[in-house]
């Protein structure tokens, strides 16, 4: 039986994407069988993020109205053998999304994956709601920023109330926070949130930190998911994601400030 | 990071610390605003026109607030009568 996870936010533009597709080339560089759905019907980027979009063919909304099958629909990744994508349509719009038709998706995936990744729309429209829905586990990207630490906190309430694990007293669902963009230099300045600052006002588990970094526009310039960037500090801080979500007990790395010197800290540089 | 910028970073407080206390009220009162069962603000109307029936009231002198325990819920209904009242 498959675990899901939503990766959540509310507000746009603080790394949802980016986070699925590396959540998930994650999990299937370590032999789980993985699918990450685009769940933003009509504004579709995951295919880009995961570099497959000149391979698409038929989508979600496709499967749900029965004018493709599952297997048809899912694009294999070209990197790693247990990696799928499922992208969502570019044309319909979101009340494609019903809740019996993604059910029954997640249900038929559920059979012989591993983890599916739900990679959610901003907002908390159908399609947001539809991707938490049915989780297991939800993954809420935090930028160390106002307005998307307040989205976070009402996600946080959707998350609780109405999920199916809420609506069937079941266990509630699994909360982590992932606090994306993060400078430690602007924390050290008092220009920015801390982490600690975020965990308190959101009391969530940390599963990571991703540092401001160069190499997540590199990665979808060129449509390779950033945690294959092993150089990487973001790439770094993904596999640790990774490991920890597995449930690794792994330092935080990349939330100090990277060691000076004494005369470079005292004249600058 | 230089000597100055350290010194300039230390006697300015930083947006941080206003970003941090502005979020702490804000989201207490959304999650106070998010427990609050539906029905208060009807029931608040509801109450004030049964109310009005037998004594003036100013509306503005109504409250009705649900405050959650841990053994117990506990309903506060809250009328200030008029002096002529």
């Amino acid at each position: 039986m498959a675990r899901i996870i939503v990766v959540t936010s509310g507000k746009g533009g603080v790394g949802k994407t980016t986070t699925a597709a590396a959540f998930a080339m994650g999990l299937a560089r370590r032999g789980y069988r993985t699918a990450v759905i685009d769940f933003d019907v009509g504004l579709r980027n995951l295919d880009l993020i995961m570099g497959c979009e000149r391979r698409v063919v038929y989508d979600f909304v496709n499967v749900i109205n029965g004018e493709a099958n599952l297997n048809q629909a899912l694009i294999r990744d070209k990197r790693t053998d247990n990696l799928f994508v499922l992208p969502a349509s570019q044309t319909r719009d979101k009340e494609a999304l019903t809740k019996e038709g993604v059910g029954g998706v997640l249900n038929e995936l559920a059979q012989t994956f591993d983890y599916i990744v739900c990679d959610s729309p901003a907002g908390i429209e159908r399609g947001a709601t539809m991707a938490m829905y049915f989780a297991d586990d939800a993954i809420v990207v935090t930028n160390p920023e106002v307005s998307s630490v307040r989205d976070s906190d009402r996600m946080l309430g959707i998350l609780a109330s109405k999920s199916k694990r809420a609506e069937n007293n079941e266990d509630p669902i699994r909360e982590f926070l992932l606090l994306s963009r993060y400078s430690p230099e602007r924390v050290f300045k008092g220009e920015m949130l801390s982490v600690k600052d975020v965990q308190d006002i959101l009391s969530l588990d940390l599963l990571g930190v991703i540092p401001e970094s160069m190499s997540v526009l590199n990665a979808s310039n060129s449509g390779v998911p950033v945690i294959l960037d092993e150089q990487s500090d973001a790439g770094q801080a993904y596999m640790d994601v990774v490991g920890r979500y597995l449930g690794e007990d792994l330092p935080h790395r990349f939330i100090d400030l990277p060691k000076k010197g004494f005369f470079s800290r005292l004249f600058g540089g | 990071m230089g000597l100055l910028d350290y010194f300039r970073a230390s006697r300015s407080k930083g947006s941080a610390s206003i970003a941090r206390e502005r979020l702490q009220i804000l989201v207490a009162h959304d999650r106070a605003e998010r427990d609050r069962p539906s029905y208060l603000p009807k029931l608040q109307e509801e109450l004030i026109a049964v109310i009005s029936k037998y004594v003036r009231i100013d509306r503005s002198k109504v409250s009705v607030n649900l405050e959650r325990g841990e053994k117990q819920d506990i309903l506060e209904l809250n009328i200030i009568l008029g002096e002529d009242g």
